[in-house]
């Protein structure tokens, strides 16, 4: 890990990534009211997770941490994708050998 | 939390007493508590992808039913909360900035605004909690989807949807109900926080517990980022 110390943020940054959080937020709700068909839901989550990765990396600091906070939380985002593959793999492919 | 236990802990030839035996810096042994904070955050990823990933499958099993019951919810409420929330964020990050510049103060008021901001969201969610009360939304005994829609001019569901609709709301109730007490635990922490900071116990360099708090907080506030779209914005275009 890094010695690296506190690192201020300027409050011009927290303040930008805030309203790009609430616009989002509105996008969001106005592209649910639009029908995208199979592309609703993919928006939804696309903005979800833009707006996490936003939090993450300036309000938790993730992109002024040591390299080590970053791949902890790539081994989580790692194993979550294992418990939700898998799971689909086993759900959604049921119905193919009835 | 290293602060606490100072007096047992330090070694006689370091000279910061917050120090503990065991670290070679402040800024190691920050590292390491930051650390511990980020795997225990992993943990709960884990707990709350259970959960989504319940949410997955019975969503693919029995869509109708999501989007009957997702469309029933108030988007109003849903979506003022989100904001709230990303407010609360917002008011939270300046905490833990006032903390590193050692402005005990404007520390007090950014933990008070987050305690507020936290408190509103929980308010709303008992509003919407008590809609659903009404509404005989709530899965049990008394569950009935169609209860009240005729005489709200809501169209009525077909009965094996609406029997279906009670799997969302199981989850919705689930889903909400674990995030909001991550809420109230995080509202209890924020009194402490603000109690302890009030009486200058966060020093500049000494604010960890704020800074792991932040963390935890932020958290929260992306379990929520990713309920609002999963549970409220199911399907709200007219044409399914």
């Amino acid at each position: 890990m890094s010695a690296g110390g506190d690192h201020i943020v300027s409050p011009k940054i927290y303040v930008t990534i805030w309203l790009i959080l609430l616009a989002f937020t509105g996008i969001t709700v106005a592209a649910a009211y639009q029908n995208f068909g199979i592309f609703n839901p993919i928006i939804a989550l696309t903005i979800a997770c833009t707006k996490a990765t936003l939090v993450i990396l300036f309000f938790m600091h993730v992109k002024y941490s040591p390299k080590m906070i970053a791949l902890v939380i790539g081994c989580g985002l790692f194993f979550l994708s294992i418990l939700m593959v898998l799971t689909c793999a086993d759900y959604l492919s049921r119905a193919w050998i009835m | 939390m290293s602060d606490s236990q100072t007096t047992t802990l330090q070694a006689h030839h370091h000279h910061d007493p917050s120090l503990l035996v065991q670290f070679d810096t402040a800024y190691q042994q920050k590292d390491a508590s930051q650390f511990g904070m980020w795997v225990f955050l992993i943990t709960e990823i884990m707990f709350f992808g259970g959960l989504f990933g319940a949410y997955l499958i019975y969503r693919n099993l029995y869509n109708p039913a999501f989007v009957a019951a997702s469309t029933s919810i108030a988007i109003k409420w849903g979506a003022i909360n989100t904001a709230v929330l990303i407010c609360s964020s917002l008011t939270m990050a300046m905490g833990v900035h006032s903390a590193a510049l050692g402005a005990r103060k404007l520390l007090v008021f950014w933990l008070g605004a987050t305690l507020l901001l936290g408190s509103v969201f929980l308010g709303i969610k008992g509003i919407e909690y008590y809609d659903k009360y009404t509404e005989h939304h709530i899965p049990g005994a008394n569950f009935d989807f169609n209860y009240d829609r005729a005489e709200k001019g809501e169209k009525l569901v077909p009965a094996d949807v609406a029997t279906q609709t009670s799997i969302f709301f199981a989850l919705y109730f689930a889903m909400t109900g674990m995030h909001a007490l991550h809420m109230i635990i995080g509202a209890g922490i924020l009194v402490f926080l603000i109690w302890r900071a009030y009486h200058g116990a966060y020093p500049p360099h000494h604010y960890t517990m704020v800074e792991n708090f932040g963390l935890y907080w932020h958290f929260v506030d992306i379990i929520w980022i990713f309920l609002f779209p999963l549970l409220y914005l199911v399907s709200r275009s007219p044409v399914h």
